[in-house]
């Protein structure tokens, strides 16, 4: 019989400290990769390729910042997705659902400003004292369209067990066509197929600076969700039942648990929080709505809520290391003259290592090295 | 808690990193080029040749930024410019416009340009800038050699006068495509009367597939027997070459892929205006709110006429019509020259000034012709004038 070269062994337990260092040298074998790649392909010094992505990402304050932000705006989608995914619900449908809070946000923006309006003597317009309302009437559109677009799929999985992941994934081009439709409509000027930024003069239903800086409210705002959904999945009644539910749905039923309801009330959660991630997009920082405006979000953060293996302290770490890569990525093409795809190698590089290193904590390796093989000698083909 | 701890400790081997940016200085001049794609687009490749071309001439220093979409990218991508130290920044695309203006609204000491947009004469801001180029001119020209050709096809008998029928793909049904075709017919009748042109739209700036199916169907359905097209990729061009039909090109010679049918293309470019704002930046003087390029200016180029294929004379007709028109005796627009619903037109109300009402709010006749790029630089010219037909219409969805 053949005895294989190595065989691999489920780990027990690892403590944490060492998951970690194997994670850290993760990163370090990453980052070597990474530099044999650029010195084998560019001839480019790789330490030099390295600063440079650093340097993009963070090297100034105002980088910094939008560092921040993004990762803000990454996060949010991640611990939207999050409950579902620990119930074992696949949401594949984020994307969709952070566009549909996007446009409901752009519609109230665009058709409801009118009313929280008092004109100038020169003529220009700006915000008038109730205006608070149209902020709330925002929110609200923002988070109940989120909302319905995730609960679409899990009624229809609720009631006939559709499968979620493909019925996700299509709602998310429903709502891409929708939002085609409507970014013709509204274009400005017409026919351009792009709504431009909305209230650029006025600036009715932005989010205010806060302290000077424009994106702190997305951020504090995400940083209160993400408390909030930790509490909410560890320590409340609700946490525990999504819990269950994604271990064994049997187990659900037999303690008692309406699985049905579990699966809606979470999948309003995440598309609610998907929705609110939408608001901070339009109002926060685009100003306006298009395709592309969640850009893709919907699908990273289902790798950040991954990595980080559903805990939304730990996606902190794991969306501020795919933003950060992101934009010192970006800043290779810009500094070193590379070309853009030479960045997405390297990001992925990295990635590749960080997911893959998960292996290695769960399982070992083990080698038959001078173990005799048992009869007769095997043919390699 | 353990988790909180090892979240501390990454987040502090990622701070050495963060430690490293520097200050630039401000006092010299850097450009800054935001652009829609990257090279492979043949669209943001004109301007960043002209880019490093003006730059290196000036001997200034550039910082390119490519694949920026029309988002809020466009603002990060503007404001990371200015931290590399840049005072002069450029955006290539028409959607990045909006963000362009928030970036200028925030910036008061960087200079912004923008190419192809509508917004600079109307937002009022000392240090924002529209750019665009007189291309209709160039079309005009182009038109004239096409005329030519029918010409020729005419007089050999290939066809009859009544058959003289141009195609033109086109890319979406706005003022900047309709300028472009209605002068490029206009330079065509200039010498050959009997011509009438239809325009097939693809909904699309760059779509091989489509623009070749629209060739396609405007030499087959329609019988076109000569093409032009506004849009970028290589399907028109490509499809007459198969089918033994002239075509005139856009943004480039076509010649080494069609060397029997291109007979020449039109093209911006933008090395001028580039030199222009960076030596008034440099200077110390205002740039113009509204920049055309004209043909004065080298802005607006004609590629090299394929001899071969072009009618006998067209380089001595060229060189007359290109003088009458440098020296302002000879209007693309001239009312005289074209009708709509068989009258004269007397008045046009063009919507010159972005609003969301599309609110038609300038006389555009001035003189006995349609003054286009007098306003403002982006051609505004979206008169529908007899003898083109257009096939379809698509203003994007």
């Amino acid at each position: 019989m053949k005895e294989p070269l190595f065989h691999i062994v489920k780990r027990d337990a690892v403590p944490w400290w060492q998951a970690w260092l194997v994670r850290i040298g993760a990163v370090v074998a990453a980052i070597l990769a990474c530099a044999l790649v650029t010195v084998l392909l560019t001839g480019q010094n790789p330490v030099d390729v390295l600063l440079t992505m650093a340097d993009g990402a963070a090297g100034t304050p105002r980088r910094l910042w939008a560092l921040a932000q993004n990762t803000a705006i990454l996060l949010c989608i991640a611990l939207a997705v999050t409950p579902a995914f620990k119930m074992r619900f696949w949401n594949t449908g984020a994307e969709g659902q952070v566009l549909a809070g996007a446009l409901s946000t752009a519609a109230c923006m665009i058709f409801l400003t009118r009313f929280f309006t008092v004109e100038n003597a020169d003529g220009t317009v700006s915000a008038a004292g109730n205006v608070w309302l149209l902020y709330v009437i925002m929110i609200a559109a923002a988070i109940l369209s989120g909302a319905l677009w995730g609960v679409i799929p899990a009624f229809f999985k609720a009631k006939w067990n559709t499968n979620e992941t493909l019925f996700t994934l299509m709602m998310n081009y429903v709502i891409i066509q929708i939002i085609n439709y409507f970014a013709y409509q509204w274009s400005v000027p017409k026919g351009s197929g792009a709504i431009g930024i909305i209230n650029l003069d006025s600036k009715i239903g932005w989010f205010a600076e806060l302290f000077g800086q424009t994106y702190l409210i997305n951020i504090l705002i995400v940083v209160g969700l993400t408390v909030a959904l930790a509490v909410y999945l560890r320590f409340s009644k609700h946490g525990y039942e999504i819990a269950v539910v994604g271990e064994s749905e049997n187990t659900a039923r037999y303690i008692g648990i309406n699985v049905k309801k579990v699966i809606i009330r979470t999948m309003i959660l995440s598309g609610a929080i998907c929705g609110i991630a939408g608001l901070l997009l339009v109002a926060g920082t685009d100003h306006t709505v298009s395709r592309e405006t969640a850009g893709g979000r919907g699908f990273t953060a289902i790798m950040v809520s991954w990595m980080a293996k559903f805990d939304p302290l730990v996606m902190v770490l794991t969306s501020f290391l795919i933003v950060f890569l992101q934009k010192g990525a970006g800043e290779i093409s810009t500094q070193l003259g590379l070309n853009k795809s030479f960045s997405d190698i390297l990001t992925g590089i990295i990635i590749l290592f960080i997911i893959g290193c998960e292996f290695f904590i769960n399982y070992r390796i083990l080698f038959n090295f001078g173990k005799k093989t048992s009869g007769k000698e095997v043919k390699t083909l | 808690m353990k988790k909180v701890i090892a979240l501390l400790l990454a987040v502090l081997m990622v701070l050495p990193f963060a430690a490293c940016g520097k200050p630039e200085q401000e006092d010299k001049v850097k450009v800054g080029f935001i652009y829609l794609h990257d090279e492979n687009s043949t669209y943001d490749k004109n301007f960043i040749d002209a880019a490093k071309a003006a730059c290196e001439k000036l001997g200034v220093d550039f910082i390119e930024k490519k694949n920026i979409p029309e988002g809020n990218e466009c603002l990060e991508a503007a404001e990371d410019l200015i931290d590399h130290g840049c005072n002069i920044i450029f955006a290539d695309s028409f959607g990045h416009e909006d963000y362009l203006i928030q970036a200028a609204q925030k910036y008061d000491k960087v200079q912004f340009l923008h190419a192809t947009g509508t917004k600079a004469h109307t937002q009022g801001l000392e240090n924002y800038h529209n750019a665009f180029a007189s291309i209709y001119e160039g079309r005009y020209l182009a038109g004239v050699v096409a005329g030519m050709k029918l010409n020729e096809m005419i007089e050999q008998g290939k066809i009859k006068p009544e058959e003289a029928v141009m195609g033109y793909v086109g890319a979406f049904t706005y003022a900047e495509v309709m300028s472009g075709y209605t002068s490029f017919y206009l330079g065509a009748k200039s010498v050959c009367p009997s011509v009438t042109m239809k325009v097939q739209f693809t909904g699309s700036w760059y779509d091989q597939t489509l623009e070749a199916e629209a060739a396609e169907a405007l030499i087959k359905t329609y019988h076109c027997v000569l093409l032009s097209q506004h849009a970028d990729s290589m399907g028109a061009p490509a499809t007459c070459e198969a089918n033994g039909i002239p075509d005139v090109s856009y943004n480039g010679s076509t010649l080494a892929q069609c060397p029997n049918t291109y007979l020449i293309s039109s093209r911006i470019n933008w090395e001028p205006y580039f030199e222009y704002a960076i030596k008034c930046v440099i200077e110390g003087k205002k740039i113009d709110t509204d920049w055309t390029g004209t043909m004065a200016t080298e802005s607006v180029l004609l590629t090299e006429l394929n001899t071969k294929a072009a009618a006998a004379g067209t380089q001595e007709k060229l060189d007359q019509v290109k003088a009458a028109l440098a020296a302002g005796t000879l209007h693309v627009f001239d009312t005289n020259n074209f009708t709509v619903n068989g009258e004269k037109l007397t008045s046009y109300m063009a919507d010159v000034n972005t609003d969301p009402k599309y609110e038609k709010d300038t006389e555009a006749i001035k003189d006995g012709y349609f003054a286009e790029s007098l306003y403002r630089s982006a051609p505004y010219f979206d008169v529908e004038i007899d003898g083109i037909e257009l096939v379809n219409r698509n203003y994007g969805d």
